[in-house]
């Protein structure tokens, strides 16, 4: 019983850092219509950074929340200098940021080297919760807890608030919204920017769990993919959805057959192909 | 008749200098490194078949590759003979293609790209992790090279040889492909999808078929890719590798059979000289990336051909006195 | 037995109602003439008669044979040919190889990965014939890039007109045309011989009223007025889709 608890609550906490990479990926899918392939890039970045922050003594929410910032600066610019130069034109595009993520994974090996950095707990995080009769380690919910705040928030932003509004309206239809007047290419740099925030922050919240490592940000990268395809690309619900999905899979998956764990992940990705291919949520992208 | 053609010509000599390089080329060290720029260019121009001509790019091509010589270093290391390894690892990246191409095809474009991605990484993720069946990071040995007709392969010059029939077979086979009426069609569903379709052609099919042929020669390279190593790693699946094929491709230019192999030698030539140096070749590789997509981004062929054009026409201009312009035909 | 019939033919999108229950019967050797104020799913229809759009219900029958469930590649091989309103033709291409597209498509031919299609006479000379027909045989191997927007309006319908089509569809054929385009794709319309059913979408009247011998004119996916051009002129409702009286 224990097992399956704990592979329960692993799932969901993957599931959450899941989400918290992928919501950022799916945002800029939808309204840039570009896979950000440096989004794992970001992840790793910011997790190295807000480390580095923690092991200077800072707090942990401290370390979490200035390493996003910093991936926003980053985002921002790369956004702003080298992607708008080539707008319009998708592939150049996806490609530039592969040329990016592999730039970042070389420059975290020379800043941080090769060794993998697991950072403890945090103290006021660390312990075991009992509800009804069962230990619930409390980071792991926190994880969770986090991403469902983000979640929430997310959706305000993009529902209820004009920014939201004009995100949607560049999802729905880029050209129309710059027609309107929305600035679009502002939006997107602001979009790319938050996705960056989003993964470093994941990056940083996931550290004591999945440690930080060269080579995390092109093990996370086909995972954000995964859920995409499979929860639909733009669509938030599809993201949460996804996540915690491929965090199941991918916890249980490793538990009952640990050579084929990347198999399980693959299954899911080939049904919703198979079947729908917009994903669980997805409009049919043209 | 046989004109003697600037193209020709050119095709002449070339041939001349890579059916002699071990002549003139005498350091062993230098024959290996066009050995492998003749692997890679074979690998790039199957990738190109899709890239420049089918308009798909996949950067799950690493997997395709690996798939093969996974395959035959494993049936090799069980003690099977060389014929009955390649014959099956061929046979096996088709079939690992075909699901690819299934899979791929429910979407065009970067969709497209999403998918190929993704399952190239999953190729990856097994390679690494399935340590039973691929023993993991510490790779396959493979112990001995084919003996063709009885021909040694272990030194520079006679594997050299070997590699560049198969370079130029491979070379021929996609200059037939590419002037066929099946290469038309293909290019066709490139350029207008919607209208080939009203005008009969099955699109799906042609572009299926299209990345089966890609998939069998990347199965190729992947071959020789073994035998020139005798060894095969995870690393060798890894994204880094789809995105130096990619790279070859779109650095010579992906609207020519030349561009590809062009592109092949620039990425081999670089990458071993760089790690000559300094061991961060993919913060360099990151950066050619970058640079030649945001300043060069139809490739280094066209973009030369275009600048030797220009140039020739300025001098002729300056040669030549101002002649008056022909007069139009009438309509 | 008619050319194309179609009944009850309707699509939406969403809560657009775009096509709506659609009669339309064209005769052998007809030629008919869609009209319609802009909006009014001229070229959804065409796109539902081609196969490129999957219609919500209706039927739509080719000589008898029921096409509404054939894929749309397959209704070229029965002898549907179309024009784009937007001009799609191969841009890396010359024009005698564009015609030599059109023509391979029809032709198992298009399957072979060996042969030179250079060297494929037969095709070449046909394609050769349909350029002649629409008066571009003297820029056959210039590059499309290089040609004018007139020309390349006849090389759409050079290259519909190569396939031999038994009906063909015509989506705005005088669109963006100066005068004198205008009367050479006239001419060339003119000379399509009665084997072929053509059914032209167009806005031009000047041009368009001569050529039909039967117009239909359509408003918000239905169909409004059918009849010769005397009767649709002389019809109230055509003057009120028009000028919305």
């Amino acid at each position: 019983m224990s097992l399956w608890l704990t592979l329960a609550v692993n799932g969901i906490a993957l599931g959450g850092l899941l989400f918290l990479l992928s919501s950022g990926f799916s945002l800029i899918f939808g309204l840039m219509r570009i896979p950000n392939l440096m989004h794992g890039s970001f992840f790793m970045l910011g997790a190295y950074f807000g480390v580095t922050l923690l092991a200077r003594g800072h707090n942990f929410w401290v370390a979490a929340l200035a390493s996003a910032a910093a991936m926003a600066v980053i985002g921002g610019l790369i956004e702003r200098f080298l992607l708008r130069r080539l707008a319009g034109d998708q592939l150049p595009q996806v490609l530039l940021t592969l040329g990016g993520a592999f730039i970042v994974g070389d420059v975290c090996l020379m800043l941080w080297t090769g060794d993998p950095w697991q950072p403890a707990t945090p103290d006021h995080l660390r312990g075991v919760v009992q509800v009804a009769g069962l230990y619930f380690p409390i980071f792991r919910l926190v994880i969770v807890a986090v991403a469902v705040v983000v979640a929430i928030g997310l959706w305000l932003l993009v529902d209820w608030t004009r920014l939201g509004a004009k995100i949607r309206a560049g999802v729905d239809d880029a050209p129309i919204a710059r027609v309107v007047g929305i600035k679009v290419s502002q939006l997107f740099t602001l979009v790319f920017a938050l996705g960056a925030a989003l993964a470093a922050f994941g990056g940083v919240m996931g550290a004591p769990y999945l440690s930080v490592y060269p080579g995390l940000d092109f093990e996370m990268l086909p995972l954000a993919l995964i859920v995409v395809i499979l929860g639909g690309t733009g669509s938030l619900l599809g993201a949460l959805v996804g996540s915690f999905l491929i965090g199941f899979l991918y916890n249980f998956g490793q538990a009952l057959f640990p050579d084929l764990a990347y198999v399980i992940l693959f299954l899911p990705m080939l049904l919703i192909l198979v079947l729908r291919p917009q994903g669980l949520f997805g409009k049919v992208v043209s | 008749m046989n004109r003697i053609t600037p193209q020709r010509a050119a095709i002449a000599i070339a041939l001349a200098l890579l059916a002699t390089l071990p002549v003139w080329v005498g350091n062993s060290y230098y024959i290996n490194i066009a050995s492998q720029i003749l692997i890679w260019a074979v690998l790039a121009l199957a990738l190109n078949v899709l890239v420049g001509y089918a308009g798909l790019t996949s950067l799950g091509h690493a997997g395709l590759f690996a798939m093969s010589g996974y395959t035959a270093a494993m049936l090799l290391a069980a003690g099977h003979g060389h014929f009955t390894a390649d014959l099956t690892a061929l046979v096996v990246t088709l079939f690992t293609t075909a699901v690819f191409a299934v899979l791929a095809l429910r979407a065009t474009g970067i969709g497209f790209l999403m998918i190929t991605l993704a399952m190239g990484q999953i190729l990856w993720g097994i390679a690494y992790r399935w340590a039973d069946l691929t023993n993991g990071d510490n790779g396959i040995n493979v112990s001995t090279r084919p003996a063709p007709f009885g021909l040694s392969l272990s030194n520079a010059p006679s594997f050299y040889y070997a590699t560049l029939v198969v370079f130029l077979v491979a070379v021929a086979t996609m200059a037939v492909f590419v002037r066929s009426p099946f290469g038309a069609s293909l290019t066709g569903t490139r350029d207008q999808a919607r209208r080939m379709t009203a005008l009969g052609y099955n699109v799906w099919l042609i572009r299926f078929l299209a990345i089966l042929f890609s998939g069998f020669w990347s199965g190729v390279a992947g071959l020789l890719f073994i035998y020139y190593n005798q060894f095969i790693s995870p690393q060798v699946v890894a994204l880094t590798t789809s995105a130096e094929a990619l790279l070859m491709v779109i650095s010579g230019g992906s609207g020519t059979l030349l561009g590809p192999i062009v592109g092949a030698a620039i990425v081999v030539v670089m990458k071993n000289v760089v790690s000559a140096y300094i061991e961060r070749w993919n913060l360099v590789l990151g950066l050619i990336f970058i640079l030649i997509i945001s300043f060069m981004p139809e490739g280094l062929v066209p973009g030369s051909v275009r600048l030797w054009r220009a140039g020739w026409q300025a001098i002729r201009g300056r040669a030549d006195a101002p002649a008056a312009e022909k007069p139009e035909a009438p309509r | 037995m008619s050319a194309l019939q179609i009944e009850g033919l309707s699509k939406s999108f969403g809560g657009l109602r775009v096509t709506a229950d659609v009669d339309l019967a064209v005769e052998p050797g007809e030629r008919r003439l869609i009209i319609g104020p802009n909006g009014a799913g001229k070229t959804t229809l065409f796109n539902l008669i081609t196969g490129e759009l999957a219609p919500d219900s209706g039927k739509i029958a080719l000589f008898g044979r029921d096409i509404t469930h054939t894929p749309c590649r397959r209704r070229a091989h029965l002898g549907m040919a179309r024009t784009y309103q937007i001009i799609t033709l191969f841009p890396r291409d010359t024009i005698l190889r564009n015609i030599t597209l059109a023509l391979l498509g029809l032709s198992p031919l298009r399957w072979n990965a060996f042969a030179d299609l250079g060297a494929q006479r037969d095709l070449v000379d046909r394609a050769r014939a349909a350029l002649l027909r629409v008066g571009l045989d003297h820029i056959a191997e210039r590059p499309l890039a290089q040609t004018s927007y007139g020309e390349r309006r006849r090389v759409e319908i050079a290259m519909a007109l190569a396939q031999s089509p038994k009906v063909l569809l015509l989506d705005e054929p005088f669109a963006g045309l100066s005068v004198d385009e205008r009367r050479d794709v006239q001419k060339l319309l003119r000379a399509i011989p009665r084997e072929v059913t053509v059914v032209m979408i167009e806005h031009n009247m000047d041009v368009a009223l001569d050529l039909a011998d039967r117009i239909t004119l359509l408003h918000f996916g239905e169909v409004i007025v059918e009849g010769t051009r005397a009767e649709v002129v002389a019809d109230p409702r055509t003057r009120e889709v028009y000028l919305g009286a």
